[in-house]
């Protein structure tokens, strides 16, 4: 399988530990309901990038699928959390969010779904570690001005959509800087109630 | 007694030709099918997110963007209300029910070869399809090209009505495969040049061009110098219509699209027809070396560089002499499609990368990784020049300029 994926490795690692590029993805360890949501995401021109919408767009659903479970079962270690150029302040508010979220606001805490240890819960929710501020905020972004977008409710989508710029700048700076706990891997599903229904992760 | 015998065989009779004309309906519904796959009807009327044959997809056009109907049979939006005489009308003449005129991206060029036939069991199936309410887009093209009736100079320049005649000199076999690759397979209309009048000059037909607004090149069929199929065995033509992968090359790009949307669904007498006819369309000759636009020590320098960029990326699929690992890692040395006299596809499969389409006889294809972020301008030119120019291939070096260019060639 790593032969019939090496069209990933460029922009994704290897292992799809990521690479240089801070706007490409970690793929390693993701839930592969995940990944598969997001391969046919791209697949079907839903979600829109063209160097993946073009690579993508005539392999069959089935082989998506078993793309998804390779990059799922890659568990290459999580980089090192690396030292945040913004200020404690910012920090401080990125944890807030992350940890707590702004019930005033309608925000709830990104550990709230994406799990306490924000390594994210089977099969369709991802873990937060090993990205990037760039990407984080980037995506965070495109929830918002709805360019990225998934299955109804979407769930991300009304999140993000309470976020001001300095949320998201907050919340990228606070993840990158998460060292890695000891079990990376996304918890079983059900195993904690999400609090609010989502279309990408049937309950 | 005897009358209710009677009332019984008449109504086994009656109830056997209900049956048969049932069937023979699917049949021709089922042929109708296989037929608007051999049309690729609907890589065009069929949006990326869209229900199937309900339209809406964008053609960009040098003209301006054009959006496909829709032709499932609803009978407001779509064909709902047409006859097999007015679906015929389409195919044949390239007019609306209404006699108003149709674009020419709509291939009637070829689908006029079309048999009466065939039109109807194509218009059976459609009819045979969920109807969906979904009002067609207007065409945005830009002045004067909204102009219907600019489309009647057009038609008399490059277009001959006529359904296909078979040439009684070849075989049946042959002829088979000339009335599907020039009329509904309509691969004339990539793999055609296109004049600035967007159109194609009979003497012109099947030889390559540049494909407008997608900037990749659709290779001549008739030169062995690019696509021309003269020295492929009939193996390897049909696995490569069949399957997207062959001993000789891969397909990649708007062919991988035909690939997985059309031919893949052909049956084998169907492709290997094709592969007979293609094969007998390339123009035997020679290839002669094309001379080269770049000063000679640009290109050496260019070749050098070029070598230590293939053996450190491509080498370990391609191979230490391009001689490859097909039919997954297709070999570059002796490849029509790395010498030929367009370095676009070459390119910008380096830049790009790419699979080719998941297909029955190939549903886990490998794929060919983008290098645009790895490489540099001069280094895609280098290794394009050398894979171009050595192991006896004799293609023409390329420019950093070229390789440049086509970063921001659209991907799909």
């Amino acid at each position: 399988m790593a032969a019939r994926v090496e069209a990933c490795t460029p922009c994704h690692g290897n292992q799809g530990e990521g690479t240089s590029d801070v706007y490409f993805p970690r793929l390693a360890g993701k839930p592969a309901g995940y990944l598969y949501n997001q391969l046919l995401a791209f697949e079907n021109g839903r979600r829109k990038y063209p160097p993946m919408n073009y690579l993508l767009e005539y392999l069959g659903d089935p082989y998506l699928q078993e793309m998804a479970d390779y990059f799922a079962s890659q568990h290459p270690p999580l980089p090192a959390p690396v030292p945040s150029d913004v200020s404690q302040d910012v920090l401080r508010h990125g944890e807030a969010l992350v940890t707590r979220g702004d019930a005033s606001r309608q925000i709830p805490a990104c550990a709230s779904c994406h799990g306490p240890t924000l390594t994210g819960m089977e099969p369709a929710i991802p873990g937060l570690l090993g990205l990037r501020p760039n990407y984080v905020s980037a995506q965070l972004g495109a929830w918002r001005y709805g360019t990225r977008t998934a299955k109804a409710p979407d769930c991300m989508q009304i999140v993000a959509g309470h976020l001001t710029e300095a949320d998201v700048t907050a919340v990228a700076a606070f993840l990158a800087t998460r060292p890695a706990p000891e079990n990376a891997a996304p918890v079983p599903k059900g195993t904690y109630i999400l609090p609010f229904f989502c279309g990408s992760q049937p309950n | 007694m005897r009358s209710a015998w009677l009332t019984l065989l008449l109504f086994l009779a009656s109830t056997g030709t209900v049956a048969q004309a049932q069937d023979n309906r699917t049949v021709v519904v089922t042929r109708g099918e296989y037929l608007a796959r051999a049309g690729d009807c609907i890589a065009c009327h069929t949006a990326p997110d869209g229900q199937i044959f309900t339209g809406g997809r964008a053609m960009p056009t040098p003209f301006g963007t054009l959006y496909t109907s829709n032709i499932t049979p609803d009978p407001e939006t779509g064909i709902g209300r047409w006859s097999p005489d007015d679906f015929y009308k389409t195919m044949h003449s390239g007019r609306f029910p209404d006699g108003g005129l149709i674009y020419p991206a709509m291939p009637f060029g070829s689908y006029t070869k079309v048999t009466r036939a065939d039109s109807d069991a194509i218009f059976a199936y459609l009819r045979s399809i969920p109807p969906v309410n979904q009002k067609n887009r207007p065409h945005d093209l830009r002045f004067p090209y909204g102009n219907r009736s600019l489309i009647l100079g057009w038609r008399t320049l490059f277009f001959s009505e006529g359904e296909y005649k078979s040439d009684p000199s070849k075989s049946a076999e042959w002829n088979r495969g000339s009335y599907l690759v020039e009329g509904l397979g309509h691969c004339g209309m990539c793999h055609s040049p296109i004049n600035a009048l967007g159109g194609t000059p009979q003497s012109e037909a099947f030889k390559g061009g540049l494909i407008p607004m997608q900037n990749w090149y659709a290779p001549s069929l008739t030169s062995n110098r690019e696509a021309g199929l003269g020295d492929w065995s009939i193996k390897d033509i049909t696995d490569l219509l069949q399957t997207g992968v062959s001993a000789r090359g891969v397909v990649y790009g708007p062919m991988a699209e035909v690939v997985h949307n059309s031919l893949q669904y052909l049956n084998d007498e169907d492709t290997k027809a094709m592969a007979v006819y293609l094969k007998s369309i390339a123009e035997s000759g020679t290839r002669v070396p094309s001379s080269s636009a770049l000063p000679t020590t640009e290109s050496s320098l260019l070749t050098s560089l070029g070598k230590t960029v293939y053996d450190a990326r491509c080498a370990s699929c391609h191979g230490a002499q391009g001689e490859g690992k097909p039919p997954h890692w297709p070999p570059l040395a002796n490849n029509q499609s790395i010498e030929m006299e367009s370095a676009v596809n070459p390119i910008r499969m380096v830049l790009n990368g790419g699979y080719p389409p998941g297909t029955e006889g190939n549903p886990r294809p490998y794929g060919m990784p983008p290098f645009a972020g790895l490489l540099s301008d001069n280094e895609v030119a280098a290794v394009v020049t050398y894979i171009r120019t050595t192991w006896g291939n004799r293609g023409t070096p390329v420019s950093a300029r070229e390789a440049n260019e086509l970063r921001s060639a659209p991907l799909n």
